[in-house]
């Protein structure tokens, strides 16, 4: 860890509620460690902004450490900024440079309306899941562990689809707003473990038509997508889920 | 306050079995009558809120964050004990009971730690069958690894995202019984505080965290999962919304609050590098399966760790504890990297640090087998130092993660207030004076999927319950009362913030208060000094905090504030807990008591028992009342780990 100090100058979205007409607002922030996370230098900017009178940033955040998901921005233009693999918490100032302009803006998105500042609703990711991102059984009464092996190679590709933090960054990236890698990914680890086969037909229909229902667009393959989710999540997730999907209404 | 611990008759083995058939149960047609509130989507809540719906309850649920999926179970990574036994190397029920319960330093109860060891097969069934994806042998059966101080392999996991894994096991749970309509969640809800009808917990009152409007939720049965206070120390591997509010409010209206000096700190995590710091991250501890733990011998070297020859690093764990090694417990790891940064033998810039060595594994193993094990841990090392443990030592420091200490419940898992139950990390019940790696994940499971359901129904079939409605006088009541304080945490605001403090700025106060003399080790002056000085910042928050905005919108500024009000308040049980426990015991060192060769001395003639605390009115000295433990079937014996 080599610590230097940079200045940045700040444009972020200041919005007071649902209702209101959000705008740029400019601030200055100068001897930014290079060893603070992105949202360490947002809490260094609300602390001088309180220590002013004025109203700090409001922003999403809780474990800090890359897995909940709670935290997300638009930093310029890339959803959870320029690191690849890397959520806004796990983003640290040493990748960005002395004076430059970072724009801050909440994860845009039909489906995700804005409460304040960058703080946005996603609750219909978890409209979604309700939809049928389970497997239908009650506690108690299961069979033993073992019961059931399944190759280490499809427990490992169904984690891969099951490290999704639902963060929403997929959405907020792609042109058409659509929430199909999230989707995509659940679906997936449950169409590939065999747990998930007894429903996996009403599962693929279900969630589908909650996406579409909640304002989510369409996948027109940009791949926007997977360039910024911060688990890489690969877009075959979502070929899975197409198949799933017309598996489930066709045949 | 009484403390009927109500452990069943009978031999340990048999008690839960006993137990469940002696509980009085609920008609299927009558549950959906019965309304059950649960306070936090961890893995306790969001299990017991799932679990119950499925039986037929009414069940609201309630979480801080926007969705449930993000409660800080989420961040648990290495892995989920049970007593499966499928390595075939001498686990049973019986051990993982044994060495939970020796684990935590004989502090706990036989009853309790024995019904967690039962049930925790009957975890890893129920989270497969969810589909949850753990890790898997080539021929398809679930792999095991060991962890943390145990000498057999019986921790599930799946990557280093075991935590994530099982709560989304959890949420999946609990989203599909939103969709029946037996679960109303209630996201972005902070409980205020507790609503107690005629002696008998009976609702809650919540602000909505993006309109900050009070609200009042009635029911038969409270259910608090709301975590651990490890926050109060500021810096902690918490999540920075976890804190003790909902606990306390039980508190102050009632339930007895059980060891609150029982804090773990954990060795491997990553070491602070400034004060504009906000947490400290967790590395899971299994990477001790792997890593060598040393420093230099010679205080204030400050050549880089690879050009230190052999010769003159002190890879002091396996050389003191020679059985156990790098796999010593949590708190002996802990103190002892401690103890070496006090001798000046720490390494990085604050001299706060020792090294966690890949190097002779990697040599044997090869980088990709490594990777494999620890890849997401290496690279996350790496995001946050900019160091690649492959090539470079990790550092590591101990820092503050999970509290033993929590709301006292009996064998039901109530707490003093009927009708209130207490699961998860915010009771006291399982872990003694220290927890035994993933063991967290086994205990929020087992209280919330297969223990607090029994003690639920037992409670409805044997109380009277007279109808309650959230607009009664009682609700309205506490609605004012959290309101009121709403407007005095906001007064000293008026005036703008001229000779004002932010509230993160008394929170570190705070945190480096108890960090220095209620953290790992503690002394009797220490403890004495801290609870002196407590008065004076609780005077200095409460005079000269400043908070921007109003009561009434998204404000995180208030709820930091109220939230830090609590902690502030909390602080003087857990000093006074401390000071009271004359012995070193578990996770923590009382300097004055300590063997001849500096290691904890427990003392169990004076300390076996659990210390309960009672809120006796503002400004008044709590009163302490104790649970005295009693071990039938095991002997207490002196850890040794040498």
């Amino acid at each position: 860890m080599t610590t230097t100090s940079i200045n940045l100058k700040l444009e972020i979205w200041r919005q007071k509620d649902s209702k209101a007409t959000g705008n740029f607002e400019t601030y200055i922030l100068t001897n930014i460690s290079t060893d603070m996370s992105f949202l360490e230098m947002l809490d260094v900017l609300n602390e001088q902004l309180t220590r002013e009178g004025q109203d700090p940033v409001a922003f999403d955040h809780d474990c800090r450490e890359g897995i909940c998901g709670m935290c997300g921005a638009v930093v310029n233009g890339i959803a959870h900024g320029p690191e690849p693999e890397t959520t806004l918490c796990q983003l640290h100032m040493r990748h960005f440079k002395e004076g430059e302009t970072l724009v801050i803006e909440p994860f845009r998105s039909r489906a995700f309306p804005i409460h304040k500042d960058l703080v946005t609703d996603r609750s219909a990711l978890d409209r979604i899941i309700q939809a049928g991102g389970y497997v239908s059984v009650n506690t108690g009464g299961m069979p033993d562990g073992n019961a059931t092996p399944i190759p280490s190679a499809t427990a490992e590709l169904a984690m891969d689809a099951a490290a999704c933090i639902g963060c929403g960054a997929c959405i907020a990236s792609c042109p058409n707003g659509a929430a199909m890698l999230f989707t995509g990914a659940k679906i997936s680890q449950l169409s590939l473990l065999p747990q998930g086969h007894p429903e996996r037909k009403e599962r693929a229909r279900s969630m589908v038509a909650t996406m579409d229902k909640e304002g989510f667009g369409n996948c027109t393959n940009e791949r926007e997508c997977e360039a910024v989710c911060p688990k890489g999540i690969s877009i075959s997730n979502i070929a899975r889920m197409n198949r799933e999907f017309v598996k489930a209404s066709l045949l | 306050m009484e403390l009927k611990s109500n452990v069943p008759e009978g031999p340990l083995a048999d008690k839960w079995d006993n137990h469940r058939f002696t509980s009085k149960l609920v008609n299927p047609a009558n549950r959906r009558k019965h309304k059950i509130i649960v306070v936090g989507t961890g893995l306790a809540g969001a299990s017991a809120s799932a679990t119950l719906a499925e039986q037929g309850y009414e069940v609201s649920s309630f979480c801080i964050q926007d969705s449930p999926r993000r409660a800080h179970s989420i961040a648990a990574q290495g892995g989920i004990n049970a007593a499966k036994n499928y390595q075939n190397d001498g686990d049973s029920i019986w051990r993982l009971f044994y060495d939970t319960i020796k684990g935590g330093d004989f502090r706990s109860r036989e009853a309790n730690v024995y019904r967690l060891a039962q049930v925790s097969n009957n975890i890893i069934d129920q989270c497969v069958a969810q589909g949850v994806p753990f890790a898997r042998e080539y021929g398809g059966t679930l792999a095991n690894r060991s962890f943390g101080g145990a000498q057999v392999s019986r921790t599930f996991y799946a990557r280093g995202q075991t935590g994530q894994q099982l709560l989304l096991g959890a949420y999946s749970a609990l989203s599909r019984q939103i969709k029946t309509g037996k679960v109303t969640i209630h996201t972005r809800k902070e409980m205020m505080e507790l609503v107690l009808v005629d002696g008998k917990a009976r609702g809650i009152v919540t602000r909505d965290i993006i309109t900050g409007k009070l609200e009042s939720h009635a029911a038969d049965v409270v259910i608090l999962a709301t975590g651990g206070y490890g926050n109060a120390y500021f810096l902690s591997t918490n999540a920075m919304a976890s804190n003790v509010t909902a606990a306390w409010r039980a508190h102050k209206r009632g339930a007895g609050f059980a060891n609150p000096c029982f804090v773990q700190i954990h060795p491997t995590c990553i070491p602070v590098h400034g004060s504009f710091q906000s947490k400290l991250t967790l590395m899971s501890e299994s990477l001790r399966n792997d890593g060598r733990v040393w420093v230099p011998k010679k205080p204030g070297d400050t050549r880089r760790p690879g050009t230190i020859p052999e010769e003159e690093r002190d890879y002091y764990l396996e050389s003191k504890y020679p059985s156990f090694g790098n796999l010593v417990p949590r708190d002996v790891a802990s103190r002892n990297a401690k103890e070496q940064c006090d001798e000046g033998k720490g390494v990085g810039t604050t001299n706060l640090a020792v090294y966690l060595d890949f190097s002779e594994a990697i040599n044997r193993d090869g980088e990709a087998t490594i990777l494999k094990k620890y890849g997401n841990l290496f690279q996350m090392y790496e995001k946050i130092t900019d160091s690649n443990p492959l090539y470079e030592p990790m550092m590591i420091y101990p820092a503050v993660h999970y509290t033993m200490g929590g709301l006292w419940v009996d064998y039901n898992l109530m707490t003093t207030i009927p009708g209130l139950f207490a699961i998860g990390e915010c009771n006291f019940s399982d872990h003694g004076a220290n927890r035994l790696g993933a063991s967290a994940l086994m205990q929020g499971l087992a209280d919330g999927y297969f223990i607090v359901a029994t003690s639920i129904a037992n409670y409805l079939s044997t109380t009277n319950l007279e109808s309650v409605d959230s607009a009664d006088q009682d609700f309205s009541d506490s609605e004012q009362q959290v309101q009121d304080r709403i407007v005095k945490l906001l007064r000293c605001s008026v005036g703008g913030p001229e000779g004002k403090l932010t509230v993160d700025e008394i929170h570190k106060e705070l945190g480096l208060l108890l960090w220095d003399h209620c953290g790992m080790a503690r002394n009797k002056e220490g403890l004495e000094k801290a609870l002196s000085e407590l008065p004076t910042l609780q005077k200095k928050f409460w005079d000269k905090v400043y908070i921007p905005g109003k009561g009434e919108e998204l404000n995180q500024s208030l709820e930091r504030a109220g939230r830090l009000a609590d902690f502030l308040e909390f602080a003087e049980i857990m000093i006074r807990d401390a000071l009271d426990r004359g012995e070193s015991c578990g996770c923590h060192l009382r300097e004055e008591s300590q063997t001849e060769e500096n290691e904890a001395q427990r003392n169990d003639a004076e300390y076996s028992h659990v210390a309960v605390w009672e809120y006796t009115g503002e400004g008044a000295e709590p009163t302490l009342h104790k649970e005295p433990l009693v071990f039938e079937n095991v002997s207490p014996s002196q850890r040794s780990y040498k």
